[in-house]
Order: C-alpha cells, then structure tokens, then sequence
C-alpha cells in the first residue's frame, strides 16, 4: 500500500515536472517571463521618482525623471550646441555603420579565403592576433595622431574593432563547412568564382551575422568611448560635454538614448538571422 | 550454392565476350574505366591500404550495385570516381578523359539529402542548371520536369528543413540528375529511409534509370535492393579493399519487385550473395 502511494507520487511529480517544463515552453511562461521583467523595471522606474521627488539624493547625482524628459524634449526642440539630437545621433550611426559596412566587405572575403588556404591564413594570422585583444582605444592614439580628430581616425578604429571578430567567424566557419557540402556543390558544376557566391558564403551566413553581433557589440562600446575621449559631434561627446557643465539630466538622457540604440541595432540583427536561417532553431 | 557460383563465371565470360567484340573499341571510350587504382593513407603509426589495385570498366547504361562489408572501401572507390580523392596509384577515366577533379560529368548522391538549406527545393533542383548559365526559361522548364517526376511539385517552393527525409532524398536525386550528369554516383542514398518510403523510392530509381538510361554506380548494404535494381553486382572485401565478385544480376528487368521477389532463383541468389559478403569475416 504505502509503496503503492510512493510511486504512485512519484509518478505524478514527475508528471508535474513534465508539465511545467512544457508551460515553460509554451506562451504562458514566455508570458510570465515577460511580465516579470515588465514589473521589475516599472518599479525601478517608480523608486526613481520616489527617491528624487522626496529629494533623499542630491538631484545632480540623480535627476529626476520629469528634468530628464525636459531635457530630451528641450533637445529635440533646440538641439545641443547647435546641432539636433538627431544629427548627433545620425553622426554616430554614420561612424559605425561605415565602419561595419567596410568590415564586413573586407574580413568577409578575406576569412574566407583564409579558411580555404592555410598558407594564406598564416600571412595574416599574426597581425590579427597582435591587434585582436588589444582595447582598441590604446591605439587610437595612433590613429589620431595619423589622421587627427576626423571622422576617418573614428571609422578606421571602429573598423579595426570590428574587423577581428568578422575575419575569425569567417575563418572558423569555413573550415567547419562540412566536405560534403563542398563535393556535392563541385560535382554540380559549381567552381572558381561561383563555389564562393553561391555556396560557401550563404553556407556561413548564418554565423557571420552572429559574428556581426559580436563585432556591432565591440566597436559600439569603442565608438562611445572614442566620441569621449576625442570629438566635437556625436551622441558619446554629447554625454561627456554635458558631465564638463554638470548636466546630469542630459548625461542621464545620453546614456538612456545610447542603451536604446544598442538594443535596437541588436534587435534588427536578430531579426536578420532569423529571417536568413529559418532552418536553424533559434 | 555451387550452381550459382557456375553461373557467375558464366556472367564473367558473357562479359569478356562483350568486350573483345567488334563494336567493343568505340563503346570502350564511353562510361567508366579504372585502372589499377590503389589507395593507401597514413593512420598515424602504418601506411594503410584502402584499395587494391582495383580494375573496373563500366559501361553506359549500365546499373552497377555495389555491395560489402563495412570497411570494405566502397565510399572510398566511389571518392575516388567522382574526383573527391585522389588515389596513390592508377587512374580514372570517363568518356575517354582522364577524371581527376569532380565535374558535373559525375554526379553524386550523398547518404544524407545535403541539400542547400537556404534554397527551396526548386531552386536547388536548378542549381546545376544555373552554373552552366542555361537561359532562365529552359530552367524553369527542366525544374517543372524533375519536380513533377518525383512527385515533389507542390512543394517546389517550400525550404528543404520543411520537409520529410524520403522528400528530401527524392530533392537530391533530382537536383543531381537536373545537372545532367553523365554517370550518377549514389552512396547508400536510401539507408536512412523507413522501409516504406524505402521500396518507393527503389521503384523511383529503376523508373529514372529506365527513362534516361544513365550509367548508375549505386553503392548499397542491402542485397535486396541490389538485387532489385542493378544489372550488375559487385562484392567487395576489406583488408584492403578489392573487388571479390562481378557479375551481371540474371534477374534484371524480369518483372516487378514482387514477381522478382517470389521467384526461387531470387532466395538462391540472395543467399549466395549473402554468404559472399559475409565470408571474408569467416
């Protein structure tokens, strides 16, 4: 009898367990998960204005979130020394994205070929690997040097940055092809030129964009940084002028506009591989 | 037992006899012809010897099964033809030219589907077809052609992971025969099928060879699929790999798979044949 009701519970945990695995799965738990997050920074939102309307900080530390929207509107209406929000912004992306845009047509092509020939993987293997964990910003001082405060200094440091993680994913993904892919591709007349277009580059797109992730990760955090340490333009200069005046509200807003296009850029990258690997489970 | 073993040497003469006839010069040059073709490679302590000096003319047309032991060097002889290996020793040729790289003379189906994930099926069955630059129209038309023959029209559009495994294989099958191969190379192509989907896509597979009358090189570990649907059965043994058996299938084109099946001379061959693949274990 009592054996009887251990495996009899035993068996019903176990079903429980099974069940709370599929809700996990299943829309309600992706709709408690959500929620939960939702709750979380609502009240986070919530003892911000608490604390800053019982005046508990010191509002340069901690400005309140009604100075905080007053600056970003005052921003939008009138701009920051001159130059709107939005240009500001459009400065940045026109940085990064330059930047990227070139890695990706450079590193691309080039791990590719890296990937397929040893011997030229071990021409370039070792400058990559040199510059590859340095931070970036220590020779932006180079760059600087070299080219001055422009854009070009920030674009071929962002380029830089971008660049490893791009050529690595694409080295990598290429000698992992399977050898099966490449024969088949051969015996159906696919050769030279065509071989590389048409099957190895769609082969690794997947993983080239996840490189891409990474890469956008990298040099975003060094565009910012490098907009602080030397610029006259750009959301990154903008929050660092700001701290020189003591506008917190405006640092405040900077930093909450940047994370905002952080998520953003990530959010369409996924959505890209996903919509270029709808084979693969996500 | 001893009758059949008769009646093979018979085959053998039948063969030879075919050869050395008027005609046999100018049919020679077509088809498949390997001479001395040996294949050894370093295990890392031993040089080891995959094949042994394996002398094989197939002629167009011809419907050859290949069957043995694993580790008998069957894949490997087939790397081999379609130029995905070199071998240490002799040489292929087919259609009278020496074949050292893989074409889209040789076509291969693989064990698995391995097809292009991120083409839909139509577009994979026209991937040969486009890297011979045929005009966009005879594509279209040929795609229409090998879809229809494999009952795969209503899922022309669809991407390869959206389908079954026998759907999938009937895909490649196409894609190989649409990049108008002059010999076909097909390595277990069925093995990874239920039985059901299995026997469809036999009675696939003679229907094709029976419309093109292609020279097929099928590679198999079932007897009763040889039995089936080659013209022409080969045993091969391990150690190192060598061709022990070739004879012409005296149950070629009798009649349906069940009228095949049932006859008493099918149960004799099968067990003899049966008996010669496992004998080399002995």
């Amino acid at each position: 009898m009592n054996q009887d009701h251990a495996a009899g519970s035993a068996r019903e945990s176990a079903g429980k367990v099974a069940v709370r695995a599929a809700r996990r799965r299943s829309g309600t738990g992706e709709w408690l998960y959500r929620s939960i997050s939702a709750g979380v920074v609502l009240a986070v939102f919530l003892l911000w204005w608490l604390v800053s309307a019982r005046q508990w900080v010191n509002p340069l530390f901690l400005p309140s979130p009604a100075a905080v929207w007053a600056a970003f509107t005052d921003i939008v209406r009138e701009g920051y020394k001159g130059e709107s929000l939005l240009s500001h912004i459009g400065t940045s992306m026109r940085r990064l994205f330059l930047a990227l845009g070139l890695a990706f047509v450079t590193a691309v092509p080039l791990g590719i070929l890296c990937g397929r020939f040893r011997w030229l993987r071990a021409v370039f293997d070792p400058f990559v690997e040199f510059y590859r964990p340095l931070p970036p910003l220590a020779y932006y001082t180079l760059l600087i040097l070299w080219f001055g405060i422009t854009d070009v200094s920030k674009v071929l440091l962002l380029f830089l940055g971008a660049f490893a993680p791009l050529f690595i994913t694409a080295v990598f993904s290429v000698q992992r092809l399977s050898a099966d892919r490449i024969n088949g591709a051969k015996s159906l007349g696919a050769k030279g030129w065509k071989l590389y277009v048409f099957v190895i580059f769609p082969s690794i797109l997947p993983e080239l964009l996840t490189g891409l992730r990474t890469a956008v990760g990298v040099s975003y955090a060094t565009l910012v940084a490098a907009e602080m340490v030397a610029a006259v333009s750009g959301v990154g200069w903008m929050v660092l002028d700001a701290s020189k005046f003591l506008r917190s509200d405006i640092m405040y807003l900077g930093i909450i506009v940047m994370a905002l296009i952080a998520v953003a850029i990530d959010l369409i990258i996924r959505m890209l591989i996903r919509r270029v690997s709808p084979w693969i489970e996500h | 037992m001893e009758s059949i073993g008769h009646e093979k040497s018979a085959n053998k003469k039948i063969e030879r006899g075919g050869e050395s006839g008027p005609e046999a010069s100018a049919a020679s040059e077509r088809g498949i012809r390997l001479r001395e073709i040996g294949l050894s490679y370093w295990n890392g302590k031993a040089e080891e010897e995959a094949l042994h000096r394996i002398d094989l003319e197939i002629a167009p047309g011809e419907f050859v099964a290949v069957l043995g032991p694993s580790g008998c060097g069957k894949t490997s002889l087939l790397n081999v033809i379609a130029g995905y290996i070199r071998p240490s020793g002799g040489s292929v040729t087919i259609n009278g030219r020496p074949h050292t790289a893989p074409d889209s003379e040789v076509g291969v189906v693989f064990q698995q589907p391995n097809l292009f994930p991120w083409l839909s099926l139509a577009r994979n069955i026209e991937f040969g077809l486009r890297m011979k630059n045929r005009p966009k129209q005879e594509r279209q038309a040929r795609v229409a052609y090998f879809l229809d023959m494999m009952g795969l029209t209503s899922s022309g559009r669809r991407l390869p992971h959206q389908l079954s495994g026998g759907m999938k294989q009937r895909a490649a099958i196409a894609r190989t025969l649409a990049a108008e191969p002059e010999i076909v190379l097909l390595d277990e192509p069925f093995s990874a099928l239920d039985a059901l989907t299995r026997e469809n896509m036999q009675s696939h597979l003679r229907e094709i060879w029976c419309q093109t009358g292609k020279c097929l090189f099928f590679i198999t570990h079932d007897v009763d699929e040889a039995l089936l649907l080659a013209t022409r059965l080969i045993v091969m043994h391990p150690g190192p790999g060598r061709i022990v058996e070739d004879l012409s299938n005296p149950l070629a084109g009798s009649g349906s798979f069940e009228e095949i099946r049932s006859g008493r001379e099918y149960a004799e061959l099968r067990r003899w044949l049966i008996g010669r693949i496992g004998h080399h274990a002995g």
